[in-house]
C-alpha cells in the first residue's frame, strides 16, 4: 500500500496534472473566497463552502481519472496485481494519495479564513465543521472518481463520467421544486449531496450527514475492489 | 517447485485452458509453446495470479496460490506480454518503486545495481522509461521481474520485438538465470526454446499436447521429414515411380502446378536421405525437377504433428478414444 500510495503521489508531479490541480485549485478557491467574503462585506463563511462543492465537481475528477484506466491501459495493472499487495492495499494506496492532493490543497486554501479572522469575527465552531464537511463530501467524491475510472480504460471518459454521476446526486434535489408526492422528495433529499449540505451552511452539525457522506465513500470504494476481483475471473 | 493441477479457464462456453497438468522442478528452465492463442499467456497469467481459473489449483514450493496468493506472488518474477512499466518514471526510481511493491528485503541499492549490472541498464538507469527504446523497456521489464531474488521467474515472449542481437542476448542472460532460478517461459518461436530451455511443453487450444525433454522433442520432429517436389511428367506414373523408392513412405499430389510440373507432397523416413533416389528416379525417366523443398519445419507443421501423433496415441489407448482434435 505504501509503494502504491508513493508512486501515485509523485506521479501526479511528474505529469502536469498535479500542478494544474494545484494551481486551479488553489485560483479558484481564492475567487470563490473573495467574490463570497470580502467583496460581499460578509463574514459568513459558508456561502464559500456551497461553491467550493460545485467547484469540486470539475475538479476532483481531475485527481482520479487517470487513478486505474491508465494503468490499465498501459497495462502496468498487471504489476501490481502479481505483486504481493491486496487489492484493497492497491485501492486505498490509490485514494490515498488523491486524498492527501486534495485535502493539502483545500487545508492550504482554508488558510485565507485565518486573515479574515483579523478584520472579522467569524464563528469557529461554523467554519471547522463546514471544513470537516466539505473534506467527507471530497472524500465521497474521490471514491466515485475512483470507481468510474477502474470500469473504463479512458482518462477522458473516466472524468466526464465522474462528472455527470456526481452532478446528478448534486443537482437531484432541485427536482424537488416540481415534485410534490411526499416520500420522492424524502428520497431525494437523502440522497442528495446538495440538501445534505444545506444543514452545514446553516451552522446545524448534521452527524448523519457525515455518515452518509462516509458511507458513499466506503461504498464506491468496495466496489472498486469488486471491479478487480471481479476482473480476474472474466 | 510449481505444480500445476488440472487447470481449467473458460469464457462461456470458450475454453481457453482445457485441464492442464504440469510440475516443474527446482532450477529447471521450461519453455511453453504454442501458437498464438493456444492458452500460454493464459496459463502464465493464472501461475502469477492475475487471473483466477475457473478450476484447479497451483501449487509453488509448496504454497497453494488460491489459499495464499501474496505468499506465491512474493516468490515470483514476472514479465507479462508488455513490460508493465510507468514512462513517467525513470528506470531507477521504478526499479524502488517494485523493490518496495515486493516488500523485498535485500539491501536496496546494492540488490538494484546488481539487476541493472546485469541487464546492462547502468548507463540508463537516470533516464525517462519514455525516452528508451524498447529493447531498453523490454531489458527494464526484465529487471522489475528479478527484484526481491525471486525463486521462480515467469517470461511471457520475452523476445518479442527485439533486433537478433538483443535477442541473442536475452537468451543468454535466461539460460544464465536457470543456474539460480525456476524460469518459465513462454514463446512460439521453436528455436527459442530448442536455444535456451531443457524441457519444452507444447500447448495448444488449451491443451497440452507434448511435455518433453528438448532432444526428445527434436527426435520426433525428425522422424520422419517432409518435402514439396515440381516435377514435369504424368502423374500417375510419376507418384507410382517416387513410391518405389527407398527411404519413400508416401507421394501425394498436392494438386499445385508449378510451371509446367505438378507438385508432389513426399513423405521419407528418418534416417535415410531419400532425395539422392528420388533423384536418380527422375532422372532415369527423364522427368525434370523443377522445385524441391523441405516442409515441416516451421511450427504450424510440428503442431500438426504432434496433435495427431496425440491422437494417435489416444486412439490406441483407447480403442474407443475419440479425442477432438485436428
Amino acid at each position: 500500500m505504501g509503494a502504491v500510495y508513493r508512486r501515485e503521489l509523485t506521479s501526479y508531479f511528474t505529469t502536469p496534472i498535479g500542478y494544474v490541480f494545484v494551481a486551479v485549485f488553489l485560483a479558484l478557491s481564492g475567487a470563490v473566497f473573495a467574490a463570497t467574503t470580502l467583496f460581499a462585506m460578509s463574514s459568513d463563511v459558508t456561502e464559500y463552502f456551497s461553491y467550493m462543492l460545485f467547484l469540486y465537481v470539475v475538479l476532483l475528477p481531475l485527481l482520479t481519472m487517470k487513478s486505474f484506466s491508465e494503468e490499465r491501459k498501459t497495462r502496468t495493472e498487471q504489476l501490481i496485481l502479481t505483486s504481493p499487495v491486496s487489492l484493497f492495499g492497491m485501492v486505498m494506496g490509490k485514494f490515498l494519495a488523491a486524498l492527501t492532493m486534495f485535502g493539502g490543497c483545500q487545508l492550504l486554501a482554508s488558510t485565507v479564513f485565518l486573515v479574515l479572522a483579523r478584520y472579522a469575527e467569524i464563528k469557529v465552531a461554523v467554519l471547522f465543521g463546514n471544513i470537516l464537511a466539505i473534506l467527507l463530501v471530497g472524500i465521497s467524491f474521490l471514491s466515485v472518481g475512483l470507481f468510474v475510472s477502474a470500469i473504463t480504460e479512458n482518462q477522458l471518459t473516466a472524468a466526464i463520467g465522474t462528472i455527470a454521476i456526481l452532478l446528478f446526486f448534486l443537482l437531484i434535489s432541485f427536482l424537488n421544486q416540481i415534485i410534490n408526492v411526499y416520500w420522492i422528495r424524502f428520497l431525494i433529499n437523502c440522497v442528495s449531496i446538495w440538501s445534505r449540505f444545506q444543514n452545514f451552511s446553516q451552522g446545524i452539525f448534521d452527524l448523519s450527514s457525515l455518515f452518509y457522506y462516509l458511507s458513499v465513500s466506503a461504498v464506491f470504494l468496495f466496489l472498486t475492489i469488486r471491479v478487480y476481483d471481479r476482473r480476474r475471473y472474466n | 517447485m510449481i505444480t500445476v493441477e488440472h487447470l481449467i479457464k473458460r469464457y462461456g462456453t470458450y475454453y481457453a485452458l482445457n485441464d492442464v497438468s504440469f510440475s516443474i522442478g527446482e532450477g529447471e528452465i521450461v519453455g511453453l509453446l504454442g501458437p498464438n492463442g493456444a492458452g500460454k499467456s493464459t496459463t502464465m497469467n493464472i501461475v502469477t495470479g492475475y487471473l483466477s481459473a475457473t478450476s484447479g489449483d497451483v501449487t509453488v514450493g509448496g504454497v497453494s496460490l488460491a489459499e495464499n496468493p501474496r505468499e506465491v506472488k512474493r516468490m515470483i518474477g514476472y514479465l507479462p506480454e508488455l513490460p508493465p512499466v510507468y514512462p513517467d518514471m525513470t528506470v531507477e526510481e521504478y526499479l524502488r518503486f517494485v523493490y518496495q511493491l515486493k516488500g523485498c528485503e535485500l539491501p536496496r541499492d546494492e540488490h538494484i545495481g546488481e539487476i541493472l549490472d546485469v541487464v546492462k541498464l547502468k548507463d540508463v538507469r537516470a533516464r525517462l522509461i519514455r525516452n528508451l527504446s524498447k529493447g531498453y523497456r523490454q531489458r527494464v521489464g526484465i529487471a522489475q521481474a528479478l527484484i526481491g531474488d525471486p525463486k521462480v521467474i515467469i517470461f511471457d515472449e520475452p523476445t518479442v520485438g527485439l533486433d537478433p542481437k538483443q535477442i541473442l542476448e536475452v537468451r543468454n542472460l535466461i539460460r544464465s538465470l536457470g543456474k539460480k532460478h525456476t524460469v518459465i517461459l513462454s514463446t512460439h518461436i521453436l528455436a527459442e526454446v530448442q536455444a535456451v530451455c531443457e524441457r519444452i511443453i507444447v500447448i495448444n487450444r488449451g491443451t497440452i499436447i507434448a511435455d518433453e525433454h528438448t532432444d526428445e522433442l527434436a527426435r520426433v520432429m525428425e522422424e520422419n521429414a517432409h518435402y514439396r517436389y515440381a516435377i514435369c511428367g504424368p502423374q500417375k506414373e510419376v507418384v507410382a515411380g517416387l513410391r518405389g523408392c527407398r527411404g519413400v513412405l508416401d507421394v501425394e499430389p498436392a494438386g499445385e502446378r508449378d510451371g509446367d510440373a505438378n507438385v508432389y507432397l513426399i513423405e521419407t523416413s528418418g534416417g535415410v536421405d531419400a532425395r539422392k533416389n528420388l533423384f536418380k528416379v527422375c532422372q532415369e525417366k527423364g522427368w525434370a525437377i523443377l522445385g524441391a523443398k523441405e516442409v515441416g519445419t516451421d511450427l504450424e507443421s510440428i503442431f500438426i504433428r504432434l496433435v495427431d501423433r496425440a491422437n494417435d496415441a489416444g486412439k490406441k489407448n483407447a480403442k474407443s478414444g475419440k479425442k477432438e482434435g485436428k
